[in-house]
């Protein structure tokens, strides 16, 4: 079976829109965000309620900027990474379009992209909203410590992105950003256990993606302008690089993190850089997007990548499974 | 590659802990801490001269878990607790701040059952330990003094 799908040039991106928190808007991608919060809370009781807010305000955002209402849009894929997938599924109150939640973790934007993709290649649907969101006080809660503990954070922990984002996918010919494949992850398991490494966690599930999409699709890297991965970060893109070289793909001065984009690692002190639902989404929307409509990037590949933990699973001894998905855009 | 094989490229590749560095920091931090619980001590004696020295301790540790409280819910102690690691996680104010920082994240989910449940969340193994550990002492040393 293959893995690689096809859309054949009739998905593309109509607009799409970011909302940052105020520590990702210290970063260097600042400029490229549509709005950046001044805090955290959004006048909210709880980050959770402020987490549905940044949700919401992103789809109605995206609504506004293209001029459509919610009967002009046939489906949302969302998702985030709380339990239940709270922040999406309490979004979507709001608005009178049928939903599917998603979630792949820290790859669920790409997950979100694929499945409007093939609604949209397949006749199903006109415009899809792809959207996720994450925050750094209700991931910290859910998956670590009370954000007042005085921990120390081991050298290879990455800090959750605060923000949400969402892309208007739409079918037709007059878009400039089209999607034009998928390559469709597999979980994958190597066996890291300690759950402060995400990056090596992550890592053989992107490899295992990139290798089956080069594969399938004849493609070699040097065929894409840029090729993206999710939230690996600084030591975990580097190990990636260092093992891809081994199967023999030369990625140098092509590929980068958004893990490790998105912050100023030294300066910020985020360990290894960002990471979360909310990571991909806010580099893809925002920085990658525009790099694509400014034409300086022509062939994209963008592969977020996942960990696939919970709270207690590897309390339970468990190790830590990995996916990515990779899509692949091009400017028409 | 195998798994045996790819987790020793990730042990090999991946950057460590700065152990010496962290001591380093531990310890001076650390020292602080009980430098100011000393000060406390010292300020407690010269103002109350007739107070007997374990009043005057318990006294001293109260402060610190006071002062601990504070720092805390005005959001200071996690940037001690991050630069100072065990150094500020050992002395009583590091068990202050364990309890403190999970009432305050759980105060949104009620008084009951979001503040009192969580509360010990994070000090409560140290507490369970603690126990468990004196009763043994205890139960050693009733046989050894018979």
């Amino acid at each position: 079976m293959k893995h690689t799908i096809y859309f054949n040039g009739d998905v593309g991106i109509k607009d799409t829109f970011t909302i940052a928190g105020p520590k990702e808007g210290e970063g260097p991608l600042a400029n490229y965000f549509h709005n950046v919060l001044r805090d955290d809370i959004l006048g909210q009781k709880s980050h959770e309620k402020a987490e549905i807010l940044m949700m919401k305000s992103a789809i109605k955002n995206i609504l506004n900027r293209t001029d459509y209402t919610t009967e002009d849009i046939d489906c949302v894929f969302a998702g985030d990474l709380l339990d239940e997938i709270t922040s999406s599924n309490f979004a979507m109150r709001e608005f009178p379009i049928p939903f599917i939640g998603l979630f792949n973790a820290c790859a669920t934007f790409c997950s979100a992209l694929i499945m409007g993709a093939i609604m949209i290649t397949g006749g199903y649907a006109k415009r899809v909203i792809c959207a996720t969101s994450s925050h750094f006080g209700t991931v910290e809660r859910q998956y670590r410590y009370p954000l007042e503990l005085g921990a120390q954070r081991t050298p290879l922990n990455q800090w959750t992105v605060t923000g949400a984002g969402c892309t208007l996918l739409e079918g037709g010919e007059d878009h400039r950003v089209k999607l034009t494949a998928a390559t469709i992850g597999k979980v994958v398991d190597y066996g890291v256990t300690d759950s402060n490494d995400m990056g090596a966690a992550m890592t053989p599930a992107a490899m295992d993606t990139w290798i089956t999409h080069f594969t399938e699709t004849g493609r070699k890297p040097s065929y894409y302008d840029a090729i993206y991965t999710g939230d690996l970060g600084h030591a975990g893109s580097r190990l990636l690089k260092k093992l891809m070289l081994k199967e023999g793909y030369d990625l140098e001065g092509i590929y980068d993190d958004c893990g490790a984009l998105i912050f100023n690692r030294e300066a910020q002190k985020v360990g290894q850089g960002g990471s979360g639902t909310g990571c991909s989404n806010l580099v893809f929307n925002s920085y990658i997007y525009s790099q694509m409509m400014s034409g300086r990037l022509k062939r994209v590949l963008f592969v977020p990548t996942g960990a696939l933990l919970s709270r207690i699973t590897p309390l339970q001894g468990e190790s830590i499974p990995g996916i990515a998905h990779a899509v692949a855009l091009e400017v028409k | 590659m195998e798994n045996k094989e790819y987790l020793e490229i990730v042990k090999k590749e991946m950057p460590k802990s700065k152990h010496l560095k962290t001591m380093v920091q531990a310890f001076f931090t650390g020292g602080l801490i009980c430098m100011i619980g000393q000060g406390i001590a010292d300020i407690i004696k010269l103002i109350f001269k007739d107070l007997e020295l374990d009043i005057v301790l318990q006294f001293t540790t109260l402060m610190m878990i006071l002062l601990t409280g504070i720092l805390t819910g005005f959001g200071v102690y996690d940037k001690i607790g991050s630069f100072g690691g065990a150094g500020s996680v050992i002395p009583i104010t590091g068990f202050a701040n364990s309890i403190v920082s999970p009432a305050i994240e759980h105060k949104r989910e009620g008084i009951v059952l979001g503040l009192c449940t969580n509360m010990f969340k994070i000090a409560g193994p140290v507490i369970v330990i603690g126990i468990t550990a004196s009763v043994l002492v205890g139960i050693i040393f009733l046989f050894i003094g018979m």
